[in-house]
């Protein structure tokens, strides 16, 4: 239990995917304009990461690692699949997100319209395979814990996201060099952010 | 086929058009500081040259070689699953990659983690083969990925030396600041070495190219 939570804290303060890793910049700079739809891509980045995390956690154990085909027979001992990790990583982040996309549609279409457009985008989100390879690199030893991680760096994502779009929605009322602007500052207050989160390292549960 | 190598003919290899793909993204359209493309890997990996320069020419043999494959492919795909398509062929190439260098750079491949996997998802492999090999010829796509990992390569080069020179007195391991600076108080910049000075340097960077390239500065909101 106190593994899973210093996994947990761990990946939202420390392990940060946005300002230790840069994972996932490209839409973090892209859909900062505004809080509610930071809020909106944030909370379906720790959905879909809480998905496919353990899900990739379970092909990585049962199906590509080296052995991991021991359950099928003796003679599947020695095949070592982890070559392919890539290929199935991605697929299946791009399919389970077309799937969420079409249960979440299906049942809650207020929340889809609030997503909608973001659900897509987010299969090529590098914080979501980035969630994957880290699990694969880590190796965490149960799916309680990659599911930990999944929700974690989630979070770490979520709270990153809106808290630029914060500050971006104050910076409209601030005098930025001409040049700086949009891009530029942008750039330079994630790295100060990023400085603060330094402070978060060796934390430990 | 035989159509489209008359077509072929009548516009030069290196026309004025297809020059200007190439060099493009280097200042005007570059894929980092305009586009903003690839930022994800284009900082994690810059705290010193040499995983830079490896890290620049994986994403090159990526874009270059997926830019020609979508694009000769490009009439066979269908529309509906395009980025499913698209997805496969990168992590082929980007798998490629992966396995040159575990056999033969494994310690630059140790330091580059899982950002070597990274590249299916960097967004220039993406954009560029989104934005033109599906609507281009194998040639120009050619080009335009060349010059787009350039764009990519100039950026990431330019801000690994920095973060090497001022965080560790090195480049590409050897020493270049004199020892004798040391003796008189000079200090390496520990800062320099810590992730989110990475972040900054891009912000100055973009801060340099768009006050000399005035056409580049956003308008305000």
């Amino acid at each position: 239990m106190e593994n899973l939570l210093n996994i947990f804290v761990k990946s939202i303060f420390i392990d940060n995917m946005i300002f230790a890793y840069f994972l996932g910049m490209c839409s973090y700079l892209a859909v900062s304009k505004r809080v509610s739809t930071a809020l909106g891509l944030g909370a379906a980045v720790i959905f879909v990461l809480g998905i496919t995390v353990p899900i990739n956690w379970l092909l990585e154990n049962y199906v590509l690692k080296a052995g991991a085909l021991d359950w099928m027979g003796p003679q599947f001992k020695n095949v070592d699949l982890s070559f392919l990790s890539f290929i199935m990583f991605i697929a299946v982040v791009a399919a389970i997100v077309q799937l969420v996309e079409m249960v979440v549609e299906k049942f809650t279409p207020s929340l889809y319209n609030s997503l909608g457009i973001f659900l897509p985008l987010i299969a090529v989100n590098c914080s979501i395979l980035g969630g994957a390879l880290f699990m694969q690199s880590r190796g965490y030893e149960s799916i309680g814990e990659a599911s930990v991680f999944g929700v974690g760096s989630g979070i770490g994502w979520f709270l990153a996201i809106v808290a630029i779009a914060a500050i971006r929605e104050k910076m409209r009322y601030s005098k930025v060099p001409a040049p700086l602007r949009g891009l530029g500052i942008t750039f330079i207050l994630t790295g100060l952010m990023g400085l603060a989160f330094l402070s978060f390292a060796g934390i430990k549960l | 086929m035989a159509e489209v190598a008359v077509q072929q003919e009548k516009e030069a290899i290196f026309s004025k058009k297809r020059v200007k793909l190439l060099t493009d993204p280097l200042n005007d359209n570059n894929p980092v500081t305009v586009q903003v493309l690839g930022i994800c890997s284009a900082l994690a990996i810059t705290v010193q040259v040499k995983p830079a320069l490896f890290m620049f020419a994986g994403v090159f043999f990526v874009v270059v070689l997926g830019n020609i494959v979508v694009s000769m492919l490009r009439n066979v795909i269908p529309n509906r699953v395009r980025i499913i398509a698209q997805l496969v062929i990168v992590a082929g190439l980007v798998s490629i990659v992966d396995m040159i260098l575990k056999a033969y750079a494994y310690d630059v491949s140790k330091q580059l983690s899982v950002f070597v996997g990274l590249i299916i998802t960097n967004c220039i492999v993406m954009g560029r083969l989104e934005a033109f090999a599906m609507a281009n010829k194998p040639w120009p796509s050619a080009l335009d990925g060349i010059g787009n990992s350039l764009g990519y390569g100039l950026l990431l080069i330019i801000v690994a030396i920095v973060r090497e020179l001022f965080g560790s007195g090195k480049l590409l391991g050897f020493t270049i600041i004199p020892p004798s600076f040391y003796e008189h108080g000079y200090v390496n910049n520990g800062m320099m070495m810590m992730p989110p000075m990475a972040l900054v340097l891009v912000g100055i960077i973009i801060w340099v190219q768009r006050s000399r390239n005035t056409k580049l500065i956003e308008a305000e909101d």
